[in-house]
């Protein structure tokens, strides 16, 4: 594979970005070493193969042109995983620190949305979900946070229908220890909002006696950016939000945070309610054997009468509709002309 | 009915997009009051006082608001709602609004509304979802709303012309020992800032790596532009995160939005496609770019961008 990667990589004029961004997609996957082997399983093979394109797919987002060709080297190729972080073997001083993580289950990002005709909601039937990705690097801080051995625990929570189960699989693959699935009838989902997930994820905190609570800043369905701050405020808890870096030192966490026009440092005292920003890590894939071990992992199910949060909707939906169209505008033939044309329009 | 606008300064100045977050505020009529919580902040105050629509100022001078904390300006907003039952509690969607609003919903149990691109009537407001692929109108049950207002989606009230009366905001317990600001830093520049610029250049992909930025601030130079780029160009590390035009990133919507090397995804689009006018430069001519362009290019960049700056400086 790496020899083949390398034949790509002298191709191309980027030489060297070219091959660290494969070896990067690689380490990605989890794939450390690549071996010829030849008894595989076309199963495991199959898995390989779509888990490589998937990250292949988002890391290079530009023209994927060698997405088929990568497919044919994989058939002859089999991976040794690399072993995990955390050894079982490994003693660990456990901290006491319990981390809490939320995990909404949204349209995937790749696809593009349709309106529905009668102007309700979106199309969800038949369309690719994934974890919402904000909540994908609130979970990779959190498993990074265990790897550290800052935190003993890491619960994974999602509120909805029964899919949000694949969605917790995917978040206990990446190394979450159990989940919780708050059950939400699929009507009542349609007009589920953020006060209310706020609701049952500090209920969670409270009967879990977490330490942290790490949410994506904002699920990319509804662009709401507010379950975490809420949360922190039914707990009185501090928060910071926007999280891209979190450091622990004594009972504070000290958070940078993506602020308008630059960054910002913060201390916040210890429970607190973190919410990820793009730049806090890049989440990892899971790997196979996880992904095998996830699916043995516990988790819990609880309706919203279980944690005794009212789901009455409190704002009504009037309508979804497409925006407007920009219309496409016209093809100038030089710089000259474009120019011109700005100059005229008192642009320039 | 009252509204109550949270202002938006940095102790000194004001923040421009509590002026668009004031004509939000008229839209949905009735009385505005001004909230001005900071530290030795009665200069923005008299500012805030100068804005017409604006009938009353309420200045909270504290060390402890040292940071814009959410954890200490709560409480204040707590205790202002509580004893002026405002109808409806507005900032604009910026770092600090979107980090307080919700906050203070959940303490006062309403559900807040995001980001409004528009307003139909004092319970109704538009937003977009799906990083602005669908538009929503909702309707809000709750008897006050709190939302946050994009700033780019109405205009700027005027600076002079009205005399709002200043009074002290309520006392409230603010003292805050679970959060500490520790410093800031924010990227200096000599061009106009990205979302109150009238002109925004971005690089995209395209461009290939940073030192190549250089062309576009040498055009942006030129026309008073400020310099924005793609996500694609940032995760390549070509330039830092808080020149990001998108979704995930900052949403301008300038006179003039020239879009170099940049392919058009949607979440990048979603930042910009409000501009008045948008120009694209790439060498590809599929790119989905010129599908929302009203001027298109198709040549490589680094022959065009050079040449422009040339043409554009001869002027």
């Amino acid at each position: 594979m790496f020899r083949y990667l390398f034949m790509l990589a002298q191709e191309t004029t980027f030489r060297s970005r070219s091959l660290d961004k494969m070896k990067s997609i690689l380490d990605n996957c989890g794939f450390s070493y690549l071996w010829s082997f030849q008894n595989t399983s076309p199963n495991i093979k199959s898995i390989i193969k779509q888990r490589l394109e998937d990250q292949f797919t988002q890391s290079w987002s530009g023209k994927c042109n060698f997405i088929d060709d990568l497919s044919i080297t994989i058939k002859i190729k089999v991976v040794v995983i690399r072993a995990p972080i955390n050894s079982p073997g490994s003693k660990v001083k456990m901290s006491a620190l319990r981390v809490l993580v939320g995990c909404k289950r949204v349209i995937d990002y790749a696809v593009k949305i349709r309106v529905k005709p009668d102007k309700t909601g979106v199309v969800t039937d038949g369309v690719k979900h994934s974890m919402n990705p904000f909540d994908e690097i609130a979970i990779e801080e959190a498993v990074r946070l265990k790897e550290k051995k800052i935190a003993s625990e890491v619960i994974a929570v999602s509120c909805g229908p029964k899919q949000c189960q694949e969605t917790l699989r995917t978040a206990l693959a990446m190394g979450a220890d159990r989940a919780i699935h708050v059950n939400i009838d699929p009507k009542d989902y349609e007009n589920l909002q953020p006060i209310h997930v706020s609701k049952f994820l500090a209920k969670i905190a409270q009967d879990e006696k977490a330490d942290i609570v790490i949410v994506g800043k904002q699920a990319i369905d509804d662009d709401c950016n507010q379950t975490g701050q809420m949360t922190a405020a039914l707990l009185d808890w501090p928060q910071a939000t926007f999280a891209s870096k979190v450091e622990k030192n004594n009972g504070d966490l000290t958070v940078i945070r993506e602020i308008d026009g630059g960054l910002e440092t913060i201390k916040v005292k210890l429970p607190a309610v973190l919410t990820a920003d793009l730049r806090l890590n890049e989440p990892r894939y899971a790997t196979l054997p996880n992904i095998m071990k996830a699916k043995k992992k516990p988790m819990a199910s609880k309706t919203p009468a279980d944690l005794g949060v009212d789901v009455t909707s409190r704002l009504e939906i009037v309508s979804v509709e497409d925006p407007p169209v920009r219309e496409a505008g016209q093809k100038v033939e030089s710089v000259e002309d474009l120019v011109t044309k700005l100059k005229d329009a008192g642009l320039v | 009915q009252s509204t109550l606008v949270i202002a938006e300064h940095d102790n000194q100045k004001l923040i421009p997009i509590t002026l668009n977050t004031i004509t939000a505020a008229n839209k949905i009529g009735g009385d505005i009051t001004c909230l001005v919580a900071g530290t030795q902040c009665s200069k923005v105050a008299e500012e805030v006082s100068k804005i017409p629509g604006v009938s009353k100022v309420l200045l909270a001078d504290n060390e402890a608001f040292k940071g814009f904390l959410p954890e200490s300006l709560t409480p204040l907003l707590f205790a202002t709602q509580k004893q002026f039952n405002f109808s409806h509690i507005l900032a604009g969607a910026t770092a600090m609004g979107k980090s307080l609003l919700p906050r203070l919903a959940a303490k006062l149990d309403v559900s807040p509304i995001s980001d409004i691109i528009g307003i139909k009537d004092k319970d109704t407001f538009i937003r977009t979802i799906y990083a602005g692929n669908a538009i929503q109108t909702l309707k809000s049950k709750d008897s006050l709303k709190i939302i946050s207002v994009r700033g780019t989606a109405f205009e700027a009230a005027a600076l002079e012309g009205g005399n709002a009366a200043s009074e002290n905001a309520p006392d409230a317990d603010v003292k805050n020992e679970v959060s500490e600001y520790v410093s800031q830093e924010l990227s200096k520049s000599d061009r106009p800032e990205l979302t109150a610029a009238k002109t925004v250049i971005s690089g995209g992909r395209g461009m290939k790596n940073g030192e190549n930025f250089k062309m576009l601030y040498d055009l942006a130079d030129k026309m008073g532009a400020a310099v924005g780029a793609s996500r694609a160009a940032v995760d390549a590390g070509f330039v830092p995160n808080d020149m990001q035009v998108g979704q995930t990133g900052k949403i301008v919507a300038p006179d003039l939005y020239v879009a170099v090397g940049i392919s058009g995804a949607i979440q990048h689009l979603a930042g910009m496609k409000d501009s008045k006018v948008i120009v694209a430069i790439n060498k590809d001519p599929e790119a989905p770019i010129f599908q929302v362009a009203d001027y298109g290019l198709v040549q490589d960049l680094f022959k065009a961008v050079p040449e422009m700056t040339d043409i554009v400086g001869k002027k």
